[in-house]
């Protein structure tokens, strides 16, 4: 009866990377000394975001840019979603700014961001040393195995609207969990063959660890200072504010409504056109409706006007796009298709 | 003799899935090895966080010969017979099968002998272990790597690296056992703690496999690794004074997160405190899995409550407050976390990191507690800020489950069903009405919503901030218990009566919808729920007629299920809502249920009331298996049981029919044994339906049963009641007619001075037993049986029942068909085992 006690009104896309508790850093020990400040891991923020792409570029990872979408994690990303799907091998790395429209506190909650950035790393197959790999990309920020307490902690991890689930961690450096580590064996509703093993890592999060700030805001971004340091409050703080606004108080929820429909119908509208059989022609432009139709939700939940039963209807009709959208991914060059 | 060690080396196993694991790997490595014929001396496996380890001593080298006889076709049988013979036992020819004779002498027949030579034991366990790592049986599995384009490669938990598998005799240099798994060869290497001992480690055997582990910072067992954790924590926490809140679930887990552990001390700002002590653990223990500290002193004195005899009235709130901080005080602002490994600074930045997370998470707990007792935007208007959750989880017609209705609909029949039950425990009313009230609005509160398994006692918390009564604020808490059979049972009346009602509530609804626990499954804790509400009467001594007080709730759930069924749906529900139920009987439901749903509703006449007749039984059975398995749990027997629960005659509930109301629960059956006026057709019984569902009534039964059994009178009535027992039974048979002495026995004065003193003992010790009965006096029930020992002797010794003439035989055995239901009135001793 436990379960059925539960009140559970959580969001629905489980954090690929929970905003809710982040952060805290210890500060001293993870400095780096052979880099100018402005590109040191434990001084910047950029730093830390460029050392990752460094690091990664170097296992063989193509280094994307974000996708040019408004996504509620680094998975949708079709680069991680769509390719994650068929036999070719692949390997990509990539920041994806996340937003999770229910999470902005209006810019007051030190840990609490309703748009916020997480690198993506995925490699398909997964490769036999990816939890080494993942412990060098650490060591590579600055974080000290010696002095930090290291640990993979069961993390089974799922999305309902993607109709994706695999396997793997949390993992956590003393106490605090600073990525998520799985490896996929469902996307879209299709077995993944082969399994590709996905890492996202809270770039706030960290950032704030190796750095020891307490409060996301003050995290530097540019490592510099005086008058020329700028920090994350400086880039974001009035936007956190806007979107709290816009996001709890005045998007149009009519219009939201409306842009669902449309995107689900336009969605189904270019899967059915594409279709040419065997092939498959028009598969990401159909894919970014899927997209678009789940911020749609996402908002419309934050607006709070979506019912607890109505909510378990628009998660399940956003999964059937990506699932069509999967199977459709199948019939495509880089789905693997004869 | 040889042994072996196996040891399967992989990405870090869930902590909750070691044991199993562990356990598993045995079980099915020694099971595989007797099959082949293959036993062993002793046997220990081992789980850390990445690897399954499995030591077997004293296997031998090889398998025996096994030699096996093949009994074929008679000497000179059909071609085909032999041709199928030799085949199927492997020969070449007849030439080499035996001729035997046949022990009963017809003939002579061929045997094949079989033989065949042991293989050498490495070569077994390189059939074994492969198949065995394919077929494990991990709760969840995972496929990876290029491999996983297979449709057939390994599932393991996570990533399975490498294999060391060797097998051989002490002193000696063993043997690999060479196999390949998935492209894993099996080998005699592996590796120490991830971080300070990565390299390769070459293993031979056990014996230097362990201490080679230990070297490279691993602890295998993982009983030695809660041991140094537990021993570490209490000294550390000694040494400040403080005492470990000692909890074993998170020290499986823990130990089940490290090869290594080391236990650090850290602290949180004493403003922290201010937070109740269970959300504190709970935040500390379920996101950080680090333990809490108290301080000793407090510690001893358990949760400091408000007394519960005084102060009647409402408390102050100012009081309530200084309980709950008398409360937290016991904690202490220190906490200890397990770490993997041995810091090169000593830990201080692994305790400052963990500091910080704790730090982040208990601002947000205390974020949550305060958020908890201000008002709700929307809801301010409600009330109290408890009653403004209550308001919110209904305005959300938040689900209980799809078949039931909202918690709120569930939360009306709850105070409904509490509000009947209360008078008859003790309980005031309106306070019992008032927790169930509030007994769910937890649920909408930030911090349940955060950490579930505080559920209850924070809705007490919240309650005794707003200033309700003590008995409510108890009850709000209570009300979930008992959790299982360990948990404690409240004795509270007002908890009583809403913890009886809540889980009443859940058993019909689930009832109501077919939802029953079957074999393992029980997603709903339904045979917990019954237990709960087992201990809950017998452990506080209660007189409660469970079906009976459920009448109404049951006819109601069955209607409301039906109406949904037959596509009305909730409008007989809403109906009820309007009405006040206490002054309805079933059979007035029915009518209402009939009238507002109009003609389409007609096959409910029929199906209605047999449904309601259907649950009723069910759901009585449903707590007599519970009470059998509780009462044998306590060792009572479990044929007395039998024996008791076969004889329910006493209490009669109609089905249908206006039952006096004012005796509430028990005596009630009186008048509802000649005041009921069945509708005819409604009732299988005849207008009463047989219950014995006053639970402590059983028992007293039952354990005066036993008693006197135990007794000499007890014992020979017995031996003389299965004789006479067997006797009329034998005759019923033989007449076809099972009511065929059902007949009074009739005076006889030329009868046998046994037969006539047997007829004057059982007409007086049934009115006796039955007048005990009645009385609930089952000690002189059992006297008044006591009585019929020496008649009933006497008659059998003295007196032949098949006599020659058939008007005596029949006489006679009328007399033996009364005792037995003289006996009947109190057990039924046919069920009754020696």
């Amino acid at each position: 009866m436990q379960s059925e006690e539960k009140v559970n009104l959580a969001f629905i896309a489980r954090a690929r990377y929970p905003t809710r508790h982040p952060v805290l850093p210890t500060g001293n020990s993870m400095t780096q000394t052979s880099r100018p400040p402005s590109l040191d891991p434990s001084r910047s923020f950029q730093g830390l975001i460029m050392t990752l792409q460094q690091f990664w570029a170097q296992q063989g990872c193509v280094i994307l840019q974000p996708y040019d979408m408004e996504v509620g994690a680094g998975t949708f990303h079709p680069a991680t979603t769509l390719r994650a799907l068929g036999p070719k091998p692949w390997k990509a790395a990539y920041v994806q700014p996340s937003r999770r429209p229910k999470d902005g506190r209006y810019g007051e909650n030190p840990n609490r961001l309703q748009h916020y950035y997480q690198y993506q790393v995925i490699l398909k197959p997964s490769p036999p040393d990816l939890q080494d790999l993942y412990l060098k990309s650490l060591a590579a920020i600055g974080v000290d195995m010696a002095l930090h307490d290291i640990r993979f902690v069961e993390d089974d991890w799922e999305s309902p609207t993607l109709g994706a689930w695999g396997l793997g961690w949390e993992c956590w450096c003393d106490g605090m969990e600073v990525s998520q580590f799985t490896y996929f064996q469902q996307v879209a509703g299709i077995e993944c063959a082969p399994v590709a093993g996905e890492l996202t890592y809270g770039l706030e999060r960290l950032a704030m660890y190796v750095q020891g700030v307490e409060n996301v805001y003050d995290l530097n971004f540019n490592g510099l200072d005086g008058d020329e340091r700028i920090t994350y409050g400086d880039v974001f703080k009035q936007a956190e504010q806007e979107y709290s606004r816009h996001n709890f108080e005045h998007a149009d929820t009519t219009l939201l409504f409306q842009q669902f429909k449309d995107a689900e119908q336009e969605c189904q509208a270019l899967l059915a056109k594409g279709d040419k059989g065997e092939r498959h022609e028009m598969v990401l432009p159909a894919y970014d409706q899927c997209i678009k139709a789940s911020h749609r939700f996402n908002l419309l939940d934050a607006r709070g006007v979506i019912s607890v039963t109505e909510r378990q209807s628009y998660i399940l009709r956003v999964r059937e796009l990506s699932k069509a959208c999967g199977e459709a991914w199948l019939k495509t060059d880089a789905g693997g298709a004869a | 003799m040889p042994d072996l060690l196996l040891e399967l080396f992989c990405e870090e196993i869930p902590a909750r899935m070691q044991q199993q694991a562990s356990d598993d790997l045995k079980k099915l490595v020694t099971g595989a090895l007797v099959e082949r014929g293959l036993v062993y001396e002793g046997t220990a496996a081992f789980a850390t966080p990445r690897r399954l380890a499995l030591h077997i001593a004293g296997l031998p080298a090889r398998q025996p010969d096994t030699r096996e006889e093949k009994k074929g076709p008679r000497v000179g049988a059909p071609e085909a017979a032999v041709a199928g013979f030799l085949k199927s036992a492997g020969l070449a020819s007849l030439d080499q099968a035996k001729v035997e004779k046949d022990p009963k002498g017809k003939g002579e027949f061929y045997v094949a002998v079989i033989e065949k030579a042991g293989r050498t034991t490495a070569e077994v366990l390189a059939e074994i272990i492969p198949h065995m790592i394919r077929t494990f049986p991990w709760p969840k599995s995972m496929r990876w790597g290029a491999a996983s384009t297979r449709s057939d490669s390994l599932r393991w938990v996570r990533p399975l690296h490498s294999i060391l598998c060797t097998f051989g005799i002490e002193g000696e240099e063993p043997e690999i056992v060479r196999f390949y798994v998935d492209g894993i060869a099996s080998g005699n290497m592996t590796r120490g703690h991830r971080f300070m001992s990565p390299g390769e480690i070459r293993v031979r055997r056990f014996d230097d496999y362990v201490p080679a582990l230990e070297k490279a910072r691993v602890v295998l067992d993982p009983a030695r690794r809660r041991d140094i954790i537990l021993h570490d924590a209490r000294d550390l926490a000694m040494a400040y004074g403080l005492e470990l809140v000692e909890d074993d679930a998170l020290l499986a887990e823990v130990a089940g997160l490290v090869e290594w552990p080391v236990v650090l001390m850290g602290d949180f700002d004493e403003a922290f405190l201010a937070i109740p002590a269970e959300v504190i653990r709970a935040t500390i223990r379920a996101n950080q899995k680090c333990f809490v500290l108290c301080r000793p002193a407090s510690f001893e004195t358990p949760a400091a409550q408000a007394p519960q005899d005084e102060g009647r009235g409402s408390p102050h709130a100012e009081e309530a407050r200084s309980a709950v901080s008398k409360h937290e005080g016991s904690l202490s602002n220190k906490f200890l976390l397990v770490s993997n490994i041995e810091a090169s600074d000593g830990g201080k930045a692994i305790v400052a990191g963990n500091q910080r997370v704790i730090r982040a998470r208990l601002s947000d707990a205390l974020y949550f507690w305060k958020t908890d007792q201000a008002d709700l935007p929307d809801f301010a208007s409600a009330g109290k800020p408890l009653e403004q959750r209550m308001a919110k989880l209904r305005a959300l017609n938040i689900v209980f489950h799809e078949k039931l209705g909202t918690q709120g609909e569930r939360v009306e029949r709850i105070k409904a069903l509490a509000k009947e039950i209360a008078p008859l425990v003790g309980a005031n009313v309106e306070h019992a009405v008032r927790a169930a009230e509030l007994c769910k609005a937890d649920l909408m509160t930030e911090v349940v919503g955060e950490f579930p398994e505080v559920q209850g006692l924070m809705g007490r918390r919240y309650v005794e901030l707003q200033g309700e009564h003590a008995d409510v604020c108890a009850a709000i808490e209570e009300h979930y218990k008992p959790q299982g059979p360990g948990d404690r049972i409240p004795t509270n009346p007002v908890s009583i009566a809403v913890a009886l009602a809540d889980k009443l509530d859940t058993l019909v609804g689930f009832w109501a919808i077919d939802e029953k626990p079957t074999g393992s499954k029980d997603p709903y804790a339904l045979r917990r729920a019954a237990l709960g509400v087992i201990r809950l009467v017998l452990e506080n001594g209660l007189r409660l007629r469970i079906i009976y007080q459920l009448r109404h709730e049951i006819s109601l759930a069955v209607m409301r299920v039906h109406s949904i069924e037959s596509g009305f749906g909730d409008k007989f529900f809403k109906l009820r809502q309007a009405i006040n139920i206490d002054k309805y009987e079933t059979e007035e439901w029915l009518r209402i249920y009939r009238n507002e749903l109009g003609s389409d509703s007609r096959k409910s006449e029929a199906e209605v009331p047999a449904r309601i007749v259907a649950l009723r039984s069910d759901l009585l059975s449903f707590f007599h298996d519970r009470l059998k398995v509780y009462l044998r749990d306590q060792g009572a027997r479990h044929d007395l049981i039998d024996a008791v629960l076969s004889m329910g005659a006493e209490n009669t509930l109609p089905l249908v029919g206006r039952v006096d109301a004012e005796g509430g629960g028990v005596g009630v059956e009186k008048s509802s044994m000649t005041g009921a006026t069945p509708t005819p057709g409604l009732s299988p019984h005849g207008g009463g339906e047989r219950t014995n569902d006053d639970l402590l009534m059983i028992v007293a039964r039952v354990n005066a049963l036993g008693k006197f059994l135990e007794t000499e009178d007890g014992k020979s009535l017995l031996v003389g009641y299965k004789r006479a027992a067997n006797i009329v039974r034998a005759e019923e048979k033989k007449e076809k007619d099972a009511s065929a002495f059902s007949g009074a026995y009739e005076a006889d004065a030329s009868a046998p001075d046994a037969e006539k003193a047997l007829a004057a003992a059982v007409s007086s010790a049934s009115q006796e037993a039955a007048a005990a009965v009645s009385a609930e006096n089952y000690e002189s029930a059992m006297q008044s049986l006591s009585k019929l020992r020496a008649p009933v002797d006497k008659f059998f010794e003295d007196v032949t029942v098949n006599d020659a003439d058939p008007q005596k035989r029949l006489n006679r055995l009328r007399l033996l068909n009364g005792l037995r239901n003289a006996v009947h009135n109190v057990a039924d001793f046919s069920k009754i085992s020696g």
